[in-house]
């Protein structure tokens, strides 16, 4: 595949919500982009992050389901766990989201599956959390592993 | 650690401070400048400021008799930098996605035996 690089992700983050959305559009028809969502051993593949194995603990992806799965990177462990609130095939997924190193947080994520033409597909995901700072350290953490460095570049910054 | 981003985050939640973070980004302004738009007082002014100042993101001369109050712009910065980093990191994760949905195209491709024809 020569363009897997025209497809960009857009996201959005506007101020004052706290909300995060993004859109993608992929050179593969809405079932196969749907599959790669809702089966277990796929979502594994991309999920990532780059470089770092994902072990799916438990995985019902249906609705009134629910799901963990866990990064792992060295002995370090970042495990992710929440609920489908509605899978309907090949149009919508409705999960919760929660990192478990921050349990008090809580995302409610909406993902709208869509065909497009010529056998191209496009998803559209919206990310509620609680609060505005919720989702500025969710962007801040990048929900990963950045989480340490960003809070290491924040002490230089602050300590100057 | 975490104190000083929740303090960051924590300073930029209120509104008047976010609006006061806005007006600094163009100039530096005095306590009284700062505080002539709204209907607190001084005293409320300042602990806005004193806020802010603790989270880093303003700075108050030592030496100037009006002690100008300085947006600490490095800190929005960082935060653009986050938000560039998150895009990143999506792109990196959909493109894996592409990826693997050329895989599974070929693979359903490598499957004309269940039709009984060959490609």
């Amino acid at each position: 595949m020569s363009a897997l690089t025209s497809n960009q992700t857009e996201i959005i983050v506007p101020e004052g919500l706290p909300i995060i959305e993004i859109k993608r559009e992929f050179d593969a028809p809405v079932d196969r982009l749907f599959r790669a969502w809702v089966d277990q051993d796929l979502f594994a593949q991309w999920i990532g992050p780059r470089g770092i194995g994902t072990r799916i603990d438990s995985w019902d992806c249906s609705t009134g389901g629910r799901y963990r799965y866990t990064n792992t990177e060295g002995d370090e462990e970042y495990a992710f766990y929440g609920s489908f609130h509605e899978v309907r095939e090949n149009e919508r997924i409705v999960q919760t989201f929660t990192y478990e190193g921050f349990p008090d947080g809580v995302a409610l994520e909406i993902m709208t599956f869509e065909s497009l033409p010529d056998g191209r597909s496009r998803v559209h995901s919206v990310s509620v959390g609680e609060s505005v700072e919720g989702r500025d350290a969710m962007v801040a953490s990048g929900m990963e592993t950045g989480v340490v460095e960003g809070y290491q570049k924040l002490d230089e910054l602050l300590a100057r | 650690m975490a104190d000083q981003l929740s303090r960051v985050f924590q300073a930029l939640a209120d509104p008047t401070r976010r609006d006061m973070v806005a007006r600094l980004a163009s100039t530096d302004a005095t306590v009284g400048e700062l505080a002539a738009p709204y209907d607190v007082s001084l005293q409320a002014v300042s602990k806005h400021l004193k806020v802010l100042e603790e989270a880093g993101l303003v700075s108050r001369s030592r030496d100037a008799q009006r002690r100008p109050v300085h947006l600490e712009a490095e800190v929005f910065d960082l935060m653009t930098k986050w938000i560039e980093r998150y895009q990143r990191e999506a792109e990196e994760r959909f493109q894996r996605l592409d990826a693997l949905l050329a895989r599974m195209d070929d693979d359903e491709n490598d499957r004309p035996d269940e039709e009984g024809a060959v490609s």
